[in-house]
């Protein structure tokens, strides 16, 4: 699915990642661990095209991101779903309307039936006709997730989903992403919260991943 | 079927929820309106400009255009004898289709501008004129010239050219200077509406990026914004050209004495021109903010 083959990313002069090989299988979870600054955020954006690599190289399916259209890129960030630290919706227009963009962006039908439905998945029904800024954190989470699976990814990549998010909203989110993994969906997630790792690894067969000196390492075994 | 083909079938079939995504912004929209209606305010007054110099450059080409005057001065009492003479040499001249003396009235109308009402022609030492028509070859005017100073030496020639070419020269000239200047509005308008695009433009960042974001191809995120910038450039040169065609039927009618002035404006079917101002309009902005869109999409990943 998505592939690093010894990929560095540079900025400022200076390396922020290096030497990076990873697969990420399809149907895998995966967490991906280390210190603030070390890079999660850059990794991820590696992985959906918004940052390119200054050596290496990432593949989704065998194809170079690099060497894709503009138009491609937009083709294929429809099959990864991003759920943003920061949760970035279009603030005037209500909550439904933000989670259906995907679809109508790609020019394709909106069941109101099917986005209602997925809206009681995150548990945000009652909420449909509310706009973005008037939601709560946590609510703003679950939208993200929400938005991030309506065109039914392959891939789903979280940015610190629980960073905002109090104990028990943070597992039920972790809820909802072990669901989707549980119907195939590949996922990735960026985060420093062990007790959440824990959790998740106690649902399904996870591997954590940490950045430490500009390297990914597997670190899964300890905790 | 080519990208611009299929953006103005999409600019003309309108895509609700393509024109939902980028939030309303005010100042921008109200600008970019403002900004089409007075240029197109101005555009019907330049064109209407250009179109009465165009006219009046016909109109002094064609009415001395094959003309000519002969100014007899003489003795009152041999004037007579003097302009039946010359009149003698004018039928045999090859190229002259008549001639006519003016009788006293005539002059003395074409005198009263200047001097009032009841001139007293026969006191004062006022030549004789000979209004000449040429035949479509025309007449031979230094053969004429240099026969009149053989045979009458007070009669002088004056087929106008001296004076005729400067004035359709300048006709022409401001003719061309209202077409510069309607070329000058539109590349006004489209940098004005540029700069209006690129301001929503900067101010919706987030919302392009969020589009981005979800997988939204930079013609879905350019259309928003070129069909709401089009349809306000539109809306406002329609406006603005209304507005300057009723400020054009307000002016005075045109009449002999008013002259160029209360000739400015439209006449006959030339009131259907100023009517392309405002498709004009949405075209330039069309243009321009299409391209201003896909510039700063090109800057983003």
């Amino acid at each position: 699915m998505i592939e690093f083959q010894n990929v560095a990313y540079s900025y400022g002069g200076g390396e922020l990642l290096s030497e990076i090989t990873l697969r990420l299988s399809p149907g895998s979870f995966h967490f991906l661990t280390g210190p603030s600054g070390a890079g999660k955020s850059t990794f991820l954006k590696l992985c959906y095209g918004e940052l390119h690599p200054t050596a290496g190289r990432v593949t989704l399916e065998d194809r170079d991101l690099r060497a894709m259209s503009r138009d491609d890129v937009a083709q294929m960030r429809r099959r990864i779903g991003v759920v943003h630290q920061d949760c970035q919706f279009l603030d005037h227009l209500p909550l439904v309307e933000n989670v259906a963009l995907p679809l109508t962006a790609a020019g394709q039908p909106v069941s109101p039936e099917d986005l209602f439905d997925l809206l009681s998945w995150v548990g945000l029904k009652s909420l449909a006709d509310h706009l973005p800024p008037s939601l709560s954190g946590g609510e703003r989470q679950r939208a993200a997730l929400a938005r991030a699976v309506v065109m039914s990814p392959d891939v789903i990549l979280a940015d610190e989903p629980t960073g905002n998010l109090d104990w028990e909203m943070s597992l039920r989110l972790l809820t909802l992403l072990v669901e989707l993994n549980k119907m195939g969906k590949t996922i990735l997630i960026a985060t420093h919260d062990l007790n959440l790792i824990r959790s998740a690894k106690s649902q399904v067969p996870a591997r954590v991943l940490r950045i430490s000196n500009r390297r990914l390492q597997l670190a899964g075994s300890d905790l | 079927m080519t990208p611009l083909i299929a953006a103005l079938r999409d600019l003309l079939a309108g895509d609700h929820n393509a024109d939902r995504v980028v939030p309303p912004t005010g100042f921008t929209a109200r600008l970019t309106s403002f900004t089409a209606g007075a240029m197109a305010f101005l555009a019907v007054f330049a064109l209407a400009l250009s179109l009465a110099s165009g006219r009046l450059a016909n109109r002094w080409s064609s009415a001395l255009a094959q003309r000519a005057t002969i100014r007899i001065s003489a003795p009152a009492d041999q004037m007579a004898a003097q302009t039946a003479h010359v009149l003698d040499i004018l039928k045999t001249t090859p190229g002259v289709a008549s001639a006519t003396a003016l009788t006293d009235a005539e002059q003395r109308k074409l005198l009263e501008p200047w001097f009032g009402p009841n001139l007293p022609l026969d006191t004062l030492p006022v030549p004789r004129l000979i209004d000449i028509h040429e035949t479509a070859t025309g007449f031979d005017a230094d053969g004429l010239k240099n026969r009149l100073a053989a045979e009458a030496p007070g009669a002088v020639l004056d087929d106008h050219t001296r004076w005729r070419r400067p004035l359709v020269a300048a006709a022409d000239r401001l003719r061309f200077l209202g077409l510069i200047s309607i070329l000058l509005i539109g590349g006004a308008t489209g940098a004005m509406i540029t700069l209006a695009a690129n301001a929503a433009l900067a101010a919706n960042a987030q919302v392009i990026r969020v589009l981005r974001l979800i997988g939204a191809r930079d013609a879905y995120i350019a259309r928003a914004f070129v069909r709401r910038f089009t349809l306000r450039a539109l809306a406002g040169a329609a406006v603005g050209t209304v507005l300057g065609m009723l400020a054009m039927l307000l002016l005075p009618a045109a009449d002999d004495a008013g002259g160029f002035l209360t000739g400015l404006g439209f006449q006959g079917v030339s009131w259907i021109i100023p009517l392309f101002i405002p498709p004009l309009a949405g075209v330039v902005s069309f243009a321009a903010t299409r391209a201003a869109a896909f510039h700063t999409l090109r800057r983003l990943t």
